[in-house]
């Protein structure tokens, strides 16, 4: 094994000379007031079939009616994350049941692909520029609840809107602090592989409702 | 040309409805990048800083490579090297036989297509599940894709409900599109739920971070790399990238240059394994670098810009070519203007070197490339030595076309010579009608006018000044 990578790097050394100066990079800027960013980042999300509700300290009351009417029998949630103690405490009694999501995967799957119907979680900042969510999971938050139920309800505070995805790594330096994964969420899972022909809810969430708090 | 690629060519010519499902999508994905990009300048832009970024990653391709390898090692990804598709696929199975895997839920990714990955899982008597819908729709029809980004571009929505209704006669029939995709979810669900095994491509490899890039709209491959055990990412050498700002205008480029989505759903970035006191996420992340001729590619600074390519497929989209015969009449797992450069490189000249010839040279490929490839200067550089390379004598015609050259070339060097036949050729156009070959077997000859234009611009009263 360490032939190959002996090899190829030696391969690549005989030819690549350097000698190009890393590019530095002037990425567009939009000087977006806060309200204009936080309407930009709601009609992108809406365009791509996202539900976007503005909603005050009642957040965990709007988004427990949403999830009765959309016939969501339970929420996920992961019982450590940020706004967890407020969802819970927000909760009205007859809203979906409460699932924390606090046991490793191997001990959760069951219950979050056969019976989840909603996952919630918090979320590190929007992108106006391109309507995205950015989601870095954590231990209190795993990967699989913005994923596997059919619902997946993100709460977005108003304050953690930037214009571009550059202006946010460069700002938040990224590149120090990578976590194991970070993602950007863009809507609901769609495809358009038969004829072209945008469908909803393909192996991810089918819905994508963004509380922006 | 030989004859294999002519073969194909006429066969797909002949296929109308695949040629219909083609054009209407290609139409589509045109118009979409259009809408997509609707300041010229900031495309032009944004092209400089994507072929800027590649160029420089290139130029460090080695270094680049091992800071990869470093911080991916740091973080717990493990990474491996293959010189060639046997040695990736050795290491490979190599991984899932160590975790006793039997089945492998796959995201979709070109570079498993390339080094025949299903085929040697399945001989291996591993089940290789594709899960990225259109991926799903070929290995059920048991194809390979007729487009990077959308493989089953070529058939249309009856075709795909008679090909689940075979294959899953339980299911309900149905040709909605709805129907089709929620069936697609419903099957996939128990395998994510259940494999063991991930494997997918990467989009980009960001050095400085050790992160692994990949772009996707259905959450197939977050599935494949999130919810199984471990998880095998395959790429190029080539798609290391140096900073994780870099990511920025290339990921614009890349969805919008693609499909004209300003975003895809899901940009997942993957930098390592489960943490000791993460809950979900894969145990082991493997990360298979493959050369497969791309150092080769690599040493050729010319050529070398091939290596640029970010894999959107608006080559492809905007290539007439392409758009009659299809990914399939190029016969290669890389179609299109960027296979016709691609293929005969990464297979050789003697194998594939009739792809160069699959081009009229119009430029419409390098005109949209994001990272600005110079396709027809790459595909008239393969020409120029494989027409080098072939001995005179074994290709029949060769001595009249050099004939004609030298004869074009005398007649253009002279204003007077120049007109003279100009002239000589308006009064036996009717000669020349019979005599233009293969071009006329489909087409009709145009007429050549009696007066040359520059007869016409004359008794017009317009001159070079």
């Amino acid at each position: 094994m360490s032939d190959a990578r002996t090899q190829i790097l030696r391969r690549l050394a005989a030819s690549a000379a350097g000698g190009v100066p890393c590019p530095r990079l002037e990425p567009r800027r939009f000087d977006w007031t806060p309200e204009e960013a936080r309407e930009r980042l709601g009609a992108m999300l809406e365009a791509v079939h996202a539900e976007v509700h503005q909603v005050g300290n009642d957040w965990p009351r709007v988004l427990a009616e949403q999830l009765s009417r959309a016939g969501a029998r339970n929420l996920v949630y992961g019982a450590e994350g940020p706004a967890s103690r407020a969802l819970a405490a927000g909760w009205p009694e007859d809203g979906p049941r409460l699932v924390g999501f606090d046991r490793p995967i191997e001990e959760m799957r069951e219950m979050l692909f056969e019976q989840a119907d909603a996952g919630f979680t918090s979320c590190l900042a929007g992108i106006a520029e391109t309507g995205s969510l950015v989601l870095w999971p954590t231990p209190a938050e795993p990967r699989l609840l913005s994923l596997v139920p059919p619902i997946h309800c993100v709460l977005l505070a108003r304050d953690r809107i930037h214009s571009t995805l550059h202006a946010l790594m460069v700002n938040q330096s990224w590149p120090e602090r990578m976590p194991t994964n970070a993602l950007l969420i863009s809507g609901p899972s769609k495809s358009a592989d038969i004829e072209q022909t945008l469908a909803y809810g393909v192996h991810g969430p089918k819905r994508l409702m963004v509380l922006i708090e | 040309m030989t004859s294999e690629l002519r073969g194909r060519a006429r066969q797909a010519l002949g296929r109308d409805r695949v040629r219909a499902n083609i054009r209407r999508a290609m139409d589509g994905l045109i118009d979409k990048r259009r809408a997509a990009f609707p300041d010229d300048e900031e495309l032009e832009r944004l092209r400089d800083q994507g072929m800027a970024i590649r160029d420089h990653a290139l130029a460090n391709l080695p270094s680049l490579l091992e800071q990869l390898e470093r911080n991916c090692a740091a973080d717990g990804i493990e990474v491996h090297w293959a010189r060639d598709a046997d040695e990736a696929k050795g290491i490979i199975l190599g991984i899932i036989r160590r975790h006793g895997g039997e089945a492998v839920i796959k995201g979709k990714s070109m570079v498993s297509e390339e080094i025949g990955l299903n085929r040697c899982l399945e001989e291996a008597g591993v089940e290789p599940i594709e899960t990225d819908l259109g991926e799903l729709i070929i290995q059920l029809a048991e194809e390979h894709p007729s487009h990077i980004v959308a493989p089953a571009v070529h058939k249309d929505r009856r075709e795909i409900a008679e090909l689940f209704g075979q294959h899953y006669p339980e299911e309900p029939y149905s040709e909605e599109i709805e129907h089709l995709t929620a069936l697609a979810r419903r099957i996939m669900r128990e395998r994510f739920k259940g494999t063991k095994i991930g494997l997918s491509g990467v989009n980009f490899a960001v050095a400085e971070t050790g992160t692994l890039c990949l772009v996707e709209n259905e959450g197939n491959g977050r599935l494949s790399t999130t919810a199984p055990d471990v998880h095998i990412a395959v790429t190029g050498i080539e798609k290391v990238i140096a900073r994780l700002e870099h990511l920025a205008p290339l990921l614009t480029l890349l969805t919008r240059s693609a499909t004209g989505q300003p975003i895809t759903t899901y940009v997942n970035m993957i930098s390592g394994p489960r943490k000791p006191d993460e809950l979900d996420g894969p145990r082991e992340v493997h990360l298979v670098l493959l050369d497969n001729g791309r150092s080769r590619i690599h040493g050729d600074p010319e050529l070398r810009a091939t290596l640029r390519c970010i894999r959107c497929g608006a080559c492809m989209n905007h290539c007439p070519v392409y758009v009659r015969i299809g990914g399939h009449g190029y016969g290669t797992v890389y179609p299109g203007p960027i296979g016709s450069i691609l293929e005969p490189q990464l297979q050789g000249l003697a194998r594939q070197g009739e792809l160069a010839q699959a081009s009229t040279l119009c430029g419409a490929c390098a005109a949209v490339c994001p990272v600005r490839i110079p396709i027809p200067q790459l595909l008239n550089r393969l020409r120029q030595e494989q027409a080098r390379a072939e001995p005179k004598a074994r290709r029949p015609g060769a001595w009249i076309e050099g004939i004609i050259w030298r004869g074009w070339a005398w007649i253009h060097a002279s204003p007077a010579r120049y007109r003279g036949v100009a002239g000589l050729l308006a009064r036996t156009a009717w000669l020349a009608k019979r005599s233009l070959g293969p071009w006329t077997r489909t087409r009709t000859a145009p007429p050549i006018a009696k007066r040359s234009l520059h007869e016409i611009a004359r008794d017009e009263g317009l001159s070079h000044e």
